[in-house]
């Protein structure tokens, strides 16, 4: 595969991705209700219940709605990257995918290129939703808008990995609604998106407690919350660093026609 | 070779299986399927549904990996070298594959991103082949606009684009009225003389062969004959394909419930 090439076919992936975004003219839209319901209904009626003490990375006491954001971001990078399994999955009842698939390029390159296109529009969603925070003065340092970029791109490559090896497994449009209620909301409410950890260890919770500290979901919500600060949280990173590379490569031998899932999935005809 | 030119210069096939077989659990999809193809040859797969044809091309195309036997385009083995044997196929799925809310120039240049082609180049190619299906000046049209032979003109352009030296078409005609049908069959028939393209082309409707230089039945995943149509036709000791073909696959049957 010549460099050229690779740009070129990443460009057209990326853009075609975009374009689909650009068309679909409500779905910026409803990527932002959602956390923004979290933000706006949610966290404003309980931010006397669940009010945060002074822990790390924050070193003064936050509002609620300050300590949500990084969760909220999670989630709309959760959702994109299940979004981009659905779109898969879409791709290849409508037989896109076979004319990806057919293409003059390595497989894993293929779902690379998928996956940097799902990654792209997840930040862009991401950044969306800190212009609606900053529109309604929740009070996050400016500069994290910057430090917080890596984690961001990071998480939402490790998200939407998750999302293509389940779209190996996922045959038909209709199983979004189990991905939604198997994967989607316990990775959430599993986790530290909502409130801290140690609340779940103080109510004695201690499975959920275990569950949510090997969610990989709560340490990209972690990172992004320690990035928005400046700091660096290196166990959250190697956990996400490392799902990336497990999720990535169950999908690429999932999509591999030597080995894996798709193997299972003909017919004779 | 030029990197987006793959018509084939060499004397060998274009296109070798030799020994594939394909099962899906228990049941048999292909088996021990031998044939080639040769440069500017119009082949016709022929077999009712459920004869394996979709199998053979999702195996041609790498979508799947034979159980055994080797599959060699334009002398790459697809299960070794799939990359350098893809980029010498052009494909037009049964299924449309075409993106129906973008253009037709954007379908065809998302393709030619795909196969590496520059933009200069990309611009002219899809300007030739649209100009040769006479839908030039519809290049701002969305898909979804077109009508159904139209988008077929549509995914056979993009099929050409990157120069192929294969064509596979999978029943590719399916869902097109009779004019519409026999135009796509007399384009590509061309194609193998004006251009050097060989053509395996999937189908069930007899009356689409009757041209063609070789004719292939496959019937249960068994290869029943491999030859021009008018040794078929005598070979089976009838008055036409048609004929030809239903005698074949008939007594094929005949012969699977006896021998069960």
């Amino acid at each position: 595969m010549k460099l050229g090439h690779a740009i070129m076919a990443l460009q057209a992936i990326c853009g075609r991705e975009i374009n689909k975004f650009v068309r679909q003219r409500g779905r910026l839209f409803s990527a932002l209700v959602r956390p923004a319901l979290w933000l706006f209904v949610f966290a404003v009626g309980f931010q006397n219940v669940l009010g945060i003490s002074i822990m790390e990375p924050y070193d003064t006491y936050i509002v609620y709605q300050v300590y949500i954001v990084p969760g909220l971001l999670g989630i709309i990078l959760l959702f994109n990257g299940m979004q981009s399994s659905l779109a898969m999955v879409y791709d290849r009842e409508m037989g896109l995918m076979r004319l990806l698939l057919t293409s003059p390029l390595p497989r894993w390159y293929l779902l690379l290129m998928k996956l940097i296109a799902g990654t792209v529009l997840s930040v862009i969603q991401a950044y969306a939703f800190l212009i609606l925070c900053a529109i309604f003065q929740i009070e996050l340092p400016w500069s994290g808008w910057f430090y917080a970029l890596p984690a961001l791109i990071l998480g939402a490559m490790m998200l939407g990995a998750i999302g293509l090896a389940l779209s190996v497994y996922i045959k038909q449009l209709e199983n979004f609604a189990g991905t939604m209620n198997f994967v989607i909301f316990p990775m959430f409410f599993v986790s530290s998106a909502l409130y801290p950890l140690w609340k779940l260890e103080d109510a004695g919770a201690d499975i959920l407690h275990l569950l949510a500290m090997y969610n990989p979901f709560t340490h990209v919500v972690q990172l992004i919350r320690f990035a928005f600060y400046g700091q660096f949280n290196s166990t959250s990173f190697g956990v996400v660093t490392f799902c990336l590379i497990v999720f990535f490569s169950l999908a690429v031998w999932g999509y591999d026609p030597q080995r894996g899932m798709t193997l299972r999935k003909g017919k004779p005809g | 070779m030029n990197q987006n030119n793959h018509s084939y210069k060499s004397s060998h096939p274009v296109l070798q299986v030799s020994s594939v077989s394909k099962s899906y659990g228990k049941r048999k999809a292909l088996d021990e399927i031998t044939m080639q193809i040769n440069a500017s040859e119009f082949v016709a797969l022929l077999g009712p549904n459920g004869a394996g044809k979709t199998t053979l091309f999702q195996l041609l195309t790498g979508l799947f990996v034979a159980d055994n036997g080797s599959i060699i385009i334009q002398d790459f083995d697809i299960r070794h070298h799939a990359v350098r044997a893809l980029a010498g196929i052009g494909i037009v799925f049964q299924q449309a594959t075409l993106d129906l809310d973008l253009t037709i120039g954007a379908n065809l240049r998302l393709h030619t991103n795909l196969h590496g082609i520059n933009k200069k180049e990309s611009q002219n190619r899809i300007h030739k082949e649209l100009e040769r299906l006479d839908l030039i000046a519809r290049i701002n049209d969305t898909v979804r606009s077109l009508s159904g032979g139209n988008k077929r003109k549509v995914e056979l352009a993009r099929a050409l684009l990157h120069q192929p030296g294969l064509l596979l078409m999978d029943e590719a005609s399916i869902g097109l009225d009779p004019a519409s049908r026999q135009s796509l069959v007399n384009y590509v028939r061309e194609l193998c003389s004006d251009r050097n393209v060989a053509v395996l082309w999937a189908t069930h409707l007899v009356d689409e062969v009757e041209h063609a230089d070789k004719v292939v039945v496959l019937n249960h995943g068994k290869l029943l004959a491999d030859t021009t149509p008018e040794q078929l036709i005598n070979q089976t000791d009838t008055a036409g394909i048609h004929e030809a073909f239903l005698k074949l696959t008939n007594n094929k049957q005949e012969n699977r419930e006896i021998s069960a």
